[in-house]
C-alpha cells in the first residue's frame, strides 16, 4: 500500500528528475562548456569583433522594443481591462496572437511586407529607406513576439483590483494622469514590472524571427542568438558557449534584479 | 448646502434605474435613501456625485447645477461601501491625498490630517497600511479621507454594508454624532431600515426608480404612504378580507388588504370582546422581543411579537390557543391606495 508521504514523495521525485533534464543539468552543461578550460580560454573566446557586434545589436534592440511594448501592453491592458465592448474577447485573442503564431512566420510575414518584392518593397526602395536585413527589421520582428507580454501580466491585475480606487481619486479631485500615476500605477507595478521582465528575456532571446529577417550576417545582423547559433554552426564551440552562457547570464541577473526591487519596496 | 435633484431619470439598457426623481436635500441634513437592491438609490446616489449622468433633469449642488459638471470639480465627498481606500498608501498618505492633489502648504496638510486622525479616534494608525486595519477603521479612514478636503455635501454608498452588526451598529452612531457636530449636508444609501431609521433626519423610500416616500422615520414608519413603504421599513402581517380577523363588513371588498404590523396585537388567553381565536405554532426568543407564529380558523398564519415581560404574565406554549385583538390595521386599496391608521380607524372597522 503507498501511504501519503511515500506518493508526494514519488511526485516531487518525478518532479525534480524532469526539471534536471530539462533545466539544470542544461544550464549547467552551459557554464561548464564555457569555463571548463579556465576563464581565459572564456575570455578570448567571446573576445571578437562578431561577439561585440551581436551583443551591442541584441542590447539595442531590446533597449527599442521593451519601451514601445511596455506602452503599447498598459495602453491595451487599459482598453480591455477598463472597459466593456463588443469585441473585447476578439481583441484579446488577437494581442495573443504572437504567442500562438510561430516566430518563423511572423519573420516571413515580415519579409513579405518589406521585401525586395513586398507590398512596401517598391516604395521603401525609392525612398532608400532599408528595413529588411537591417535593424529596423529586427526591431520590428522583435516587437512581434514580445507584444503580449505586458498587456497579459497586467490585465488581470487591473481586473482585480477594480475601479473603485480610481473612482475615490477622481471623487478627491485627481485628473485621469494623476489617477494613473498615483493610484494605478502603484498598485499594478508587480504584474507590469513582471511583465516588462518576460518582454526584456524574450527580446534577449528571440532567435526565429529575428533569423527570417535579419539575414543572420554575422558581423552585421547577428543578434547574441544567433551568434550562438552561427559560432556553433562553424565549429567554434567555446564561442558558441561562452556566449550561450552571457546570455542566460543576462537573463539570470533580470531574475536577480526583479527580486531585489521587490525586497527594497515591500512593505 | 442644499442638494436639489429635479425630473431625474436614467436608464441602463432596458433598465429603467431612475424615472422621473425629483428631490430637496436641506443644508445640513443627513437623508438615508432606503429601498430594496435594483430599487434606484444608489444610482440616484452616483448622479449626486458625477459617477453617473442622468438621461435627462438636473441635479443642483447649493444652487449651482452640477448636472454636467466634472466629478473632480463637484466638490463632494464620497464614501464607498467597500472603503476604496489607496492599499498602497499609509493612513495618513490616504488622508491627504485630497489635499495634496490640492496642492495644500506641508504644513496644512500636516495639521489637517491631525485633526481628522484625532476626529476618527485613529491618532496612533497614521502610519499604518488600510490592510493592517479593521474594517471599521478602514471606512473611518475613508470618511476623514472625504471629509480632508471640505466637500460641501457628504455622500456615503452603503457605508456600513460590510461590516459585521457589531461594528455596524458603534459606527453608524459614531457616525449620527459625527453629523451633529459637522452638519455637513450627507445623503448615505443603504438597505436597511433599522441604520435608516437610527441615523437619518429624513428617509425617501426608494423602489423601482421610483420614490414611494419622503419624511422623518417616524412618520415613515407611523403613517406609510403605500403598501411597499409600509411593508418595507417594517415587518407586517398582510391580511385579505376573509380573514378571520375582521367582520363581515370588510368582507365586502375583496380588492382591499390589510396591514398589522406584529407588535400592534393585544395576545390574551382568554376571549375578550372581538379577539379571535389562533394557535400558537411556534416561539422564537429574539432576545427583548418573542416571536409567536399563530395560525387563525382559516389556517392562515400570523406573526405576532410580544416583549420578554409580556410573553412571561401569558406564560405561552406551543399548540395552546390564545386570542387576538389587532390594536391597529392600516387598509389599503389594490388599486386606490387610502390609508386609515388611526386607533379610531380600526374600531371602526372592527365593530
Amino acid at each position: 500500500m503507498l501511504t501519503k508521504p511515500k506518493i508526494s514523495a514519488i511526485l516531487l521525485l518525478i518532479a525534480l528528475i524532469y526539471l534536471s533534464l530539462l533545466l539544470f543539468l542544461p544550464a549547467i552543461a552551459i557554464f561548464y562548456e564555457a569555463f571548463h578550460q579556465g576563464i581565459n580560454v572564456f575570455l578570448t573566446s567571446i573576445d571578437q569583433r562578431n561577439f561585440w557586434q551581436a551583443t551591442i545589436l541584441t542590447l539595442i534592440v531590446t533597449a527599442i522594443t521593451v519601451p514601445l511594448n511596455t506602452i503599447f501592453g498598459l495602453c491595451a491592458a487599459w482598453v480591455i481591462g477598463r472597459n466593456q465592448f463588443r469585441g473585447r474577447t476578439l481583441l484579446l485573442s488577437i494581442i495573443d496572437l504572437p504567442f500562438s503564431i510561430s516566430p518563423v512566420v511572423a519573420g516571413l510575414a515580415i519579409v513579405l511586407l518589406y521585401g525586395k518584392n513586398g507590398w512596401l518593397g517598391g516604395l521603401l526602395a525609392s525612398l532608400n529607406i532599408q528595413i529588411l536585413f537591417a535593424t529596423p527589421a529586427i526591431v520590428l520582428a522583435t516587437a512581434f513576439v514580445t507584444m503580449p507580454f505586458v498587456a497579459r501580466e497586467v490585465i488581470p491585475v487591473l481586473e482585480e483590483i477594480g475601479e473603485e480606487q480610481e473612482t475615490a481619486a477622481r471623487t478627491l479631485g485627481a485628473n485621469d494622469w494623476q489617477v494613473f500615476y498615483r493610484v494605478t500605477l502603484p498598485n499594478i507595478r508587480w504584474g507590469l514590472l513582471y511583465g516588462i521582465l518576460l518582454t526584456n528575456a524574450r527580446a534577449l532571446g528571440e532567435f526565429g524571427a529575428v533569423a527570417v529577417v535579419s539575414g543572420s550576417i554575422v558581423g552585421r545582423t547577428a543578434t547574441l542568438p544567433i551568434f550562438v547559433e552561427q559560432a556553433y554552426k562553424n565549429y567554434q564551440a567555446e564561442a558558441a558557449f561562452g556566449s550561450a552562457a552571457i546570455l542566460a547570464s543576462i537573463a539570470a541577473l533580470t531574475l536577480i534584479f526583479k527580486e531585489i526591487l521587490e525586497q527594497k519596496t515591500r512593505h | 448646502m442644499s442638494i436639489t435633484i429635479s425630473q431625474v431619470s436614467k436608464k441602463f439598457g432596458n433598465f429603467q434605474a431612475l424615472d422621473n426623481i425629483d428631490l430637496d436635500v436641506q443644508p445640513g441634513t443627513l437623508v438615508a435613501l432606503l429601498g430594496p437592491s435594483g430599487s434606484g438609490k444608489s444610482t440616484l446616489l452616483r448622479t449626486v456625485a458625477g459617477l453617473e449622468t442622468p438621461d435627462q433633469g438636473r441635479v443642483r449642488i447649493n444652487n449651482r447645477d452640477t448636472t454636467n459638471l466634472d466629478i473632480r470639480k463637484r466638490n463632494i465627498g464620497f464614501v464607498f461601501q467597500h472603503y476604496a481606500l489607496f492599499k498602497h498608501l499609509t493612513v495618513r498618505e490616504n488622508i491627504s491625498f485630497g489635499l495634496d492633489i490640492r496642492k495644500k502648504p506641508r504644513q496644512v496638510i500636516k495639521q489637517r490630517v491631525k485633526e481628522l486622525l484625532e476626529l476618527i479616534q485613529l491618532e496612533g494608525f497614521g502610519d499604518r497600511y488600510p490592510n493592517q486595519l479593521s474594517g471599521g477603521q478602514r471606512q473611518r479612514v475613508a470618511l476623514a479621507r472625504a471629509l480632508a478636503v471640505q466637500p460641501e455635501v457628504l455622500l456615503l454608498d452603503e457605508p456600513f454594508g460590510a461590516l459585521d452588526a457589531k461594528v455596524r451598529q458603534e459606527l453608524r452612531d459614531w457616525l449620527r454624532r459625527l453629523h451633529d457636530e459637522v452638519h455637513l449636508t450627507s445623503i448615505f444609501v443603504t438597505h436597511d431600515r433599522e441604520e435608516a431609521m437610527a441615523v437619518a433626519d429624513k428617509i425617501v423610500v426608494m423602489n423601482q426608480g421610483k420614490i414611494e416616500q419622503v419624511g422623518t422615520p417616524a412618520e415613515v414608519y407611523e403613517h406609510p404612504a403605500n403598501p411597499f413603504v409600509m411593508s418595507f421599513v417594517g415587518e407586517v402581517n398582510v391580511l385579505l378580507h376573509t380573514s378571520p380577523i375582521f367582520d363581515h363588513a370588510h368582507r365586502a371588498n375583496p380588492a382591499t388588504r390589510f396591514f398589522v404590523r406584529p407588535h400592534d396585537f393585544e395576545v390574551f388567553t382568554t376571549p375578550q370582546g372581538d379577539s379571535v381565536l389562533a394557535k400558537v405554532k411556534r416561539i422564537i426568543h429574539l432576545g427583548w422581543q418573542v416571536q409567536l407564529e399563530l395560525t387563525l380558523g382559516d389556517r392562515s398564519s400570523l406573526i405576532v411579537h410580544l416583549n420578554r415581560e409580556e410573553f412571561v404574565r401569558l406564560d405561552l406554549k406551543t399548540e395552546q390557543n390564545v386570542y387576538l385583538e389587532p390594536r391597529q390595521i392600516k387598509c389599503f386599496e389594490q388599486v386606490k391606495q387610502d390609508l386609515f391608521n388611526s386607533p379610531a380607524d380600526h374600531h371602526q372597522l372592527a365593530s
